[in-house]
């Protein structure tokens, strides 16, 4: 693969600079040519001691893997929360040491690790800083140093947030959207230092992403090799791209949440509390509005659902085209539809508020935009299909995985149309319906992303394939496992029961749900369990997997074409790569093979009729 | 094959576990059975779409497993099907949106015969108050709240005196007339939620939100808290019970008014005093 990389091919590439310096109208355009660079290479900082090597670490490749490892680090106490949650749920009777105080801690934190510690910085700070340099084609992110800070910033985040644990009244019960004036009044566990420590972890957490975040997108918009533009990155980078820019506009609006109700619980401000009868006696707050940090919250909530998802539609859709052996259908009609439903999740986050008590005339619009975000959603989910349509489909760990994002994400998506029919939300909202809803959309299906991503680039990280047995029982168990919990979960929804209820009671039609809830509790148990697979698969593979080599997909993106695998810091040894197409040419007609690398110039596959992109 | 025929018996199991399930919303007992027409709506819209996607990819993975010597199409755009499934979605998603807002249109105007109920929360309970004769609620105010005057009414309010107080956590509603529910909340969020009307709204401290629905069963009815608010969520509870417009009269003849209250407060501190000076 490293004779991609010899001198001919750049030798080439500068010679046709020559040509049309010199202005030549006369002569024939050369074929292979490529813009030349406009900015000169950077210099990068290599590190040589353990420390500087591994622990504060400038090469983006460790920063994502750092990531990862954190994220799923705290992901895994999220689960763990889970399991306590759901066996109160299930068996109340064996979970006698939880009171209703642990209970909503669980639910809380449960909420806010597994939606901001997990998903997004897995997302983003994992697969973001492992692939975009790889992926545009760079050396490394723009600012690496910069890059290290906001990995070292999450880690101050996470530990700020597990240290809620051992603080005296635990962490904040207030639900992971911490609404006030609950949030910061007593008769929720965790009033006092939980919710200060949470509102400190949180602006962490949003000072160390802008930073990462500034890194993924100038490195996007200023260091892609020569001949890679915009519209021949992979969507991958434009999913993660484009969710950057998202964070970049919503988390301020969570920090200022944050920062407001620290300020009206530590110095006594009345931004979200109006005039409060506790116990009694009148507290002296006044005039501020709860619904204000409503609308703070879920300016951020809405688009940080986007920010989870456009990552996700972007692998998925590599992932899906890479093993279908096809071109993804309709590529632009994937990338508007990525920015569209970026800049239309901006005006739709009162969707979450619709029985809020704001001024229900907003019902009209919010419903409306909600909807029509619908149209390039299902337009993402027909491209999926169609790209396996006529494909040449392996249907190995990493398509299974597809397949059952697929799955997930559609049913996911119809029950959003439900919840934002605005009308139809009122009898739903606040149910198990709701619970279900979002995680099929952005639990399960992001995961299931988030697994197969794993499986598909952990070649490029270790050089070692996993095993695709063990895969398919770890696929198998999660996908079916993770179905029956949440598809009947809906349907106690329907019959009204509300969700955070610490326990149902006996009204006649919540005791119907006893049945149902052991089954999920069980079904929720298997699940996580499932997980230890993996970590097996991993170990194992680490230690006697089967050496993946170069490009063991037979994908044509540039993440695959390093001159050594795994990548070494600098990614590209002597030379950067030229691109001279984009990343979806599977299968292309009259070639040798079914696939034609992104590196390779259209005069070595001269028969072939490749679409110009 | 196997993964084809899984992926099959689970959008089978999908539908067959919607047509048998034992759980499935409870009888509508409130002019609001338009919502669930509208879920129905959308259950065939999008249960439809669900299942041709689904079935789609399964038929996929069939005819297009991979195969050495086969080559897949190479095809990076159709821009007419692509059209063609934009405007078939638009279409869908109209279908699904003209409903929905038509109900929601009539959610927010409210009837003007409706009869306007206060219904206070606190951690964690419900009090509520029906106007007097006059038809119309005494303004109130969270600082005047005490035990005196449980609902904070603004004692220069004529409109307040003949306010009714219902001193239960149960209140009872005439069948087939429309209430208005006036929702205040003295400390956090709370939200007042009969699962058979289908109705609900979030109670808010500092103003006053409402939501309107006819009752059209009589019988009695569970109210639930649909907002977190804190730890005694779960248990707060609260009861509607539905009467014909006779047994409804009886009952509002034996409920006190805000002057009974006052009057018999004054008897009590007279009474006191007497003692006192005694």
């Amino acid at each position: 693969m490293s004779e991609d990389f010899n001198d001919n091919k750049t030798i080439q590439a500068q010679s046709s600079e020559t040509i049309s310096g010199g202005g030549g109208s006369g002569l024939s355009p050369d074929k292979d040519y490529v813009r030349p660079a406009e900015i000169s290479e950077q210099d990068l900082y290599h590190g040589h001691s353990f420390i500087t090597k591994w622990v504060f670490c400038q090469d983006a490749k460790v920063i994502g893997v750092q990531y990862f490892l954190l994220a799923t680090f705290t992901g895994i106490i999220g689960l763990i929360l889970s399991w306590l949650m759901r066996l109160q749920l299930g068996f109340p009777e064996l979970a006698g040491f939880m009171t209703a105080e642990h209970y909503y801690q669980f639910v809380t934190m449960h909420g806010m690790i597994m939606v901001v510690y997990f998903l997004t910085a897995l997302f983003l700070g994992g697969f973001g800083n492992f692939l975009i340099p790889l992926m545009v084609g760079a050396r490394d992110m723009v600012f690496p140093y910069l890059n290290m800070v906001s990995f070292w910033m999450f880690f101050v985040a996470v530990g700020v947030l597990l240290a809620s644990f051992f603080v005296p009244g635990g962490p904040t019960g207030s639900g992971w959207t911490l609404y006030p004036p609950q949030a910061i009044l007593e008769g929720t566990p965790g009033s006092g230092y939980g919710i200060m420590l949470m509102c400190i972890s949180l602006i962490l957490f949003v000072a160390g992403f802008t930073m990462g975040g500034l890194n993924y997108l100038i490195t996007v918009l200023q260091a892609r090799t020569r001949g890679m533009t915009l519209m021949r990155m992979p969507l991958t980078v434009w999913g993660i791209f484009t969710a950057t820019v998202l964070a970049m506009l919503a988390f301020p609006a969570l920090l200022v949440g944050a920062l407001m109700m620290s300020l009206d619980n530590v110095l006594g401000t009345s931004f979200f509390m109006p005039t409060i009868l506790k116990a009694g006696e009148v507290l002296e707050y006044g005039g501020g509005s709860p619904i204000l940090f409503q609308h703070l919250f879920w300016f951020f909530g809405h688009p940080e659902v986007y920010i989870v998802a456009l990552p996700a539609f972007g692998i998925i859709s590599d992932l899906i085209s890479v093993h279908a052996r096809k071109n993804i259908f309709g590529y632009r009609m994937m990338v508007w539809a990525i920015v569209g439903i970026g800049a239309l999740s901006f005006f739709v986050w009162a969707h979450h508020m619709y029985v809020s008590g704001m001024n229900p005339w907003f019902g009209f619009f919010f419903a409306t935009t909600t909807l029509i975000i619908a149209v390039p959603t299902a337009m993402k989910v027909y491209n999926w299909i169609l790209t396996l349509w006529r494909g040449n489909i392996r249907l190995n760990t990493v398509m299974l995985w597809c397949l059952g994002f697929i799955v997930t994400f559609v049913n996911g998506g119809i029950t959003g149309i439900f919840l934002g029919n605005v009308s139809v939300d009122v009898p739903l909202s606040d149910t198990y319906f709701v619970i279900a809803h979002f995680h099929m959309v952005m639990g399960i299906a992001p995961l299931m992303v988030i697994m197969g991503a794993v499986y598909h680039w952990f070649p490029l990280v270790s050089g070692r394939l996993l095993d695709e047995k063990l895969g398919k029982w770890h696929f198998w168990l999660t996908f079916l496992g993770a179905y029956s919990i949440y598809f009947p979960m809906h349907y106690l929804g329907f019959i009204g029961v509300p969700r955070r209820y610490f326990e149902m009671y006996d009204s006649p039609y919540m005791t119907s749900a006893v049945g149902m809830n052991e089954f999920i509790s069980i079904a929720a148990f298997i699940v996580g369990a499932a997980q230890l697979i993996l970590m097996y698969n991993i170990i194992k593979t680490l230690k006697v997997g089967k050496p993946a080599g170069h490009n063991p997909w037979k994908a044509c993106s540039l993440e695959w074409l390093t001159p050594s695998v795994p990548p070494e810091h600098g990614n590209w040894g002597d030379k950067l790569p030229i691109v001279h197409r984009w990343a979806y040419d599977f299968s292309v007609p009259g070639a040798k093979e079914d696939f034609i690398t992104q590196t390779t110039p259209p005069s070595e596959v001269a028969n072939t009729e490749v679409e110009k992109t | 094959m196997h993964a084809g025929i899984i992926f099959f018996l689970v959008i089978l199991g999908s539908v067959l576990f919607h047509i048998f399930t034992p759980w499935y919303w409870t009888d509508v007992a409130s002019n609001w059975g338009g919502m669930d027409d509208t879920i129905t709506l959308t259950f065939w819209i999008g249960g439809g779409v669900f299942i041709a996607v689904c079935l789609f990819m399964v038929y996929c993975v069939f005819k297009f497993s991979y195969k050495e010597d086969r080559k897949a199409e190479y095809k990076p755009e159709d821009k007419k099907l692509e059209r063609i499934l934009t405007w078939a979605t638009t279409l869908g998603v109209a279908a699904l949106l003209a409903p929905g807002l038509i109900i929601w249109n009539q959610y927010v105007n409210v009837p003007k015969n409706a009869i306007e109920i206060d219904v206070m929360a606190w951690q964690w309970g419900w009090q509520y108050r029906l106007p007097g004769e006059d038809g119309k609620l005494g303004t109130t105010k969270v600082v005047n709240i005490n035990d005196d005057n449980p609902f904070g009414i603004n004692l220069d309010d004529p409109y307040g005196n003949d306010d009714v107080m219902i001193q239960s956590d149960v209140i009872n509603l005439e069948n087939n007339r429309p209430v208005k529910i006036l929702l205040r909340s003295v400390d956090v969020l709370h939200n007042w939620y009969v699962p058979q009307f289908r109705a609900k709204m979030d109670a808010v401290p500092g103003i006053v939100t409402y939501y309107w629905f006819e009752p059209n069963k009589v019988g009695e009815f569970e109210v639930l808290c649909a907002e977190y608010c804190g730890v005694g969520h779960y248990a707060m509870r609260g009861g509607v019970e539905v009467q014909d417009k006779q047994d409804y009269d009886n009952w509002l003849q034996q409920q006190e008014t805000f002057s009974d209250l006052i009057a018999k407060q004054e008897i009590l501190e007279t009474s006191k005093t007497k003692l006192a000076k005694k």
